[in-house]
């Protein structure tokens, strides 16, 4: 095999850009075979949440990514260790590539001791290092994302931040107000519209006077990218953080992209599309498939070895799964555990007057300075 | 020395920037403009761009963007012209501020503080007129504290900056011109205050009076007016809504066993409201003379008008009107107490003790078993008149 092939990216379209990111991008024997095991882990763990949903073992709410895993693929694998991310609720795929591992993002959806967040966080809550979550109000992460962006800038520490929305949330009136203060101050954020077609059953052009996602920051230049081609998701993010870092403040990205499943788990998502159009989706477009192809006929990987790979991803979500399932959930005690990482108060009012709790510290902090 | 809660706001976040170069202060009109009310008068001179910035009138944006910069590392100020306005971004206060520790299970800490003045203020109508102390003290995860005087406005807000927990600062637009007598202590650039902690400002043995920010000058005032009526007031300047300082205000009215609470706000689920609730779930319940009293704001929006303005705030006149009318009740009370104590003593060797001093009380002429029940009686009666 290759130890390195050269790609064509998809061509991009630019808003208030000069210069596209590369048309051609390479992608080493490695990259090729971690962008393809993240890739199936996450379509793998995703298949697994939806069986869990279904057995009753996850609650609530619980978003799927599977469709739409070159994204986070292809800008983790751009972003260096002082970048950071924050996204909605549909996380447990960034999660993963953040660092958190595959029983505890399992164990997170089942509520379980070995998830990340304890438990506590669910579905729409995961964090890590440099990963802020898992936000649950439609558009508030993107402010938040161009106020770590503002401290990256503040603490000379030449990271970057990337906040993810659909484009449902690209309507939120407070990504505007985001935009307009990271371009005064120019911040180096990223504000990245994953458009997957629908929020929730609206499709977008039912939600949005414009659906061109990446000129909606008006004054703040950004690019459209083919989000099934990992690659070329990773050279534009390349791109941005050469932009942002030198200087010229932030972009605002339009990924195209598709979900396979409804919004949530109780969404079959499919009274307002056909199953022919999920269909032709997962047949021509599907970014594992498009992945896969591209690094076979580039003699990068051998097909055995992708098969292997396929085993290890099942074997790994199998066992993150069994444990998900057996896993405790933490004591009742431990609900007034880190409530606040300063405490004042010990005693923490249980429902009654009678059953107080005691207020815990357990963590440790993830993001001290 | 004398000063006034403005300099003592605007002293405390110099300090503080001097203290921790990751402190800086954010919001509308912050810098170039010297601050709405004038608190960071100075401090875009002194500390330049990068630590006093102006933002645009979109509060949903900037208090968003102080959250993230406190989740980056930063030790955010961000100020709200008025909390009126923190209405438009109470989403990033409670939902990304206040929960993220506890949603990660204590991995991602967030520390800020949220300042600006709060309350009644005048003149200015319904819209920025308001109190929201019982809205934000309602939230766990947030620290809520409400100075009063200068004293109070520096070693909160220097404790505020400090805390690694979101912190709201509910400042009041009337007091920032008032000068406070101030301690050399107090002007340390090392004081700060404990968060979640009372101060008794005024001792007294008949009625405990419990307010917060500007209302902890009222209460002083009526505690003033009712001493030259032989009435004793323990004034409770509360300082911190959550933590709410529950033991200093049980303790005191254990002491006392008379309560009024006195605030600014709406009374309904109002500071008042769950200072009754905490009495009443505690041991000092048991001690109560009388009922618990909340002197409020009247449960209408602000009204512009000066005259009805002026009532829709309680007045001196409300707090000693509450304090009289629980010393009425209060005489009730002891009244049906010694009763109902003369009924069950009635076997006892007491009864002779009992009668003597209900005597003493002038509340019956003879201490018989069925004078004291018909005491009883006319007592409950007349309660379910009134």
């Amino acid at each position: 095999t290759a130890t390195e092939a050269t790609f064509e990216t998809r061509p991009y379209k630019l808003h208030k850009l000069e210069t596209p990111p590369n048309s051609t991008t390479s992608c080493t024997r490695d990259e090729a075979l971690t962008f393809y095991t993240q890739m199936q882990m996450i379509r793998r763990m995703e298949s697994a949440a939806s069986n869990l949903y279904k057995e009753k073992a996850i609650r609530g709410f619980c978003h799927l990514y599977s469709g739409q895993e070159a994204i986070c693929v292809g800008i983790k694998g751009a972003l260096r260790a002082q970048d950071s991310v924050i996204t909605a609720y549909r996380d447990h795929g960034w999660a993963y590539v953040m660092g958190c591992s595959v029983t505890s993002i399992m164990a997170e959806l089942t509520g379980r001791t070995q998830g990340m967040a304890r438990g506590k966080g669910g579905s729409m809550h995961m964090y890590a290092k440099n990963f802020y979550g898992g936000n649950g109000i439609v558009g508030a992460q993107v402010p938040v994302g161009a106020g770590i962006a503002l401290a990256n800038k503040y603490l000379e520490n030449n990271g970057i931040n990337v906040s993810l929305y659909g484009d449902g949330a690209a309507n939120q009136g407070q990504l505007f107000e985001a935009y307009n203060i990271a371009k005064l101050m120019n911040l180096p954020a990223v504000f990245i519209c994953e458009n997957n077609g629908y929020g929730m059953g609206t499709s977008v052009d039912r939600a949005s006077a414009s659906t061109n996602y990446y000129t909606r920051g008006d004054y703040v230049p950004g690019i459209w990218i083919d989000g099934m081609d990992v690659l070329s998701v990773k050279e534009a993010i390349s791109y941005c953080v050469e932009h942002c870092t030198s200087g010229k403040g932030p972009l605002v990205l339009e990924v195209a992209t598709y979900r396979y499943h409804g919004h949530s788990m109780s969404d079959p998502g499919t009274s307002y599309r056909t199953r022919d159009e999920i269909q032709e989706v997962r047949q021509t477009r599907d970014p594992i498939m498009l992945f896969k192809e591209r690094i076979l006929s580039a003699d990068l990987v051998t097909a055995e070895e992708l098969k292997k790979i396929d085993g290890e991803v099942r074997k790994e979500v199998d066992e993150a799964v069994k444990i998900a399932k057996t896993d405790k959930e933490i004591a009742v005690q431990e609900l007034a555990a880190d409530v606040y990482s300063n405490p004042l108060e010990i005693t923490i009012r249980g429902t009654t007057p009678y059953d107080p709790y005691t207020h815990q510290r357990l963590s440790k902090i993830i993001n001290q300075h | 020395t004398q000063m006034t809660v403005r300099d003592a706001l605007n002293s405390a976040l110099d300090e503080e920037m001097e203290h921790d170069e990751n402190v800086f202060l954010m919001g509308e009109e912050v810098a170039q403009y010297d601050g709405a009310y004038k608190v960071s008068r100075g401090l875009w001179k002194k500390y330049g761009d990068k630590r006093v910035i102006d933002t645009p009138i979109t509060e949903s944006g900037f208090a968003g963007i102080a959250v993230g910069a406190a989740m980056g590392g930063l030790r955010p100020v961000c100020e709200f012209m008025t909390f009126n306005f923190s209405m438009q971004a109470i989403d990033h206060v409670i939902n990304s501020a206040s929960k993220t520790f506890y949603m990660s299970a204590g991995l991602i800490h967030v520390p800020i503080v949220f300042r600006g003045p709060n309350g009644a203020a005048a003149g200015v109508g319904a819209q920025h007129s308001q109190c929201f102390g019982a809205w934000y003290s309602h939230c766990p995860g947030l620290k809520v504290v409400s100075p009063y005087s200068s004293e109070d406005a520096r070693g909160l807000l220097k404790a505020a900056i400090r805390d690694p927990d979101p912190v709201v600062v509910l400042e009041n637009e009337i007091l920032y011109g008032q000068p406070f007598d101030i301690s050399e202590e107090a002007l340390s650039k090392d004081f700060v205050l404990p968060i979640g902690k009372a101060k008794i400002e005024r001792s007294g043995q008949h009625i405990t009076l419990v307010a917060h920010s500007r209302a902890v000058m009222l209460a002083l005032e009526a505690a003033n007016a009712l001493a030259g009526e032989g009435v004793e007031c323990e004034v409770i300047n509360l300082r911190s809504l959550r933590p709410l300082d529950e033991a200093t205000i049980i303790d005191s009215v254990m002491k006392t066993r008379n309560l009024v609470t006195v605030e600014q706000g709406w009374p309904q689920s109002g500071i008042g409201s769950e200072i009754c609730a905490r009495i009443v779930e505690s041991p000092a319940f048991h001690y109560l003379e009388s009922p618990v009293v909340r002197v409020t704001g009247v449960d209408v929006p602000m009204p512009y008008a000066k005259s009805l303005e002026l009532a829709c705030i309680p007045q001196q006149h409300d707090v000693v009107k509450a304090v009289k009318k629980i010393r009425c009740s209060r005489r009730r009370w002891l009244t049906a107490t010694l009763a109902l104590w003369l009924l069950t003593a009635q076997t006892t060797a007491n009864v002779s003790v009992v009668q003597t001093y209900i005597k003493l009380e002038g509340v019956i002429p003879q201490g018989t078993v069925r004078a004291a029940r018909e005491v009883c009686t006319r007592e409950l009666a007349m309660e379910r008149r009134s």
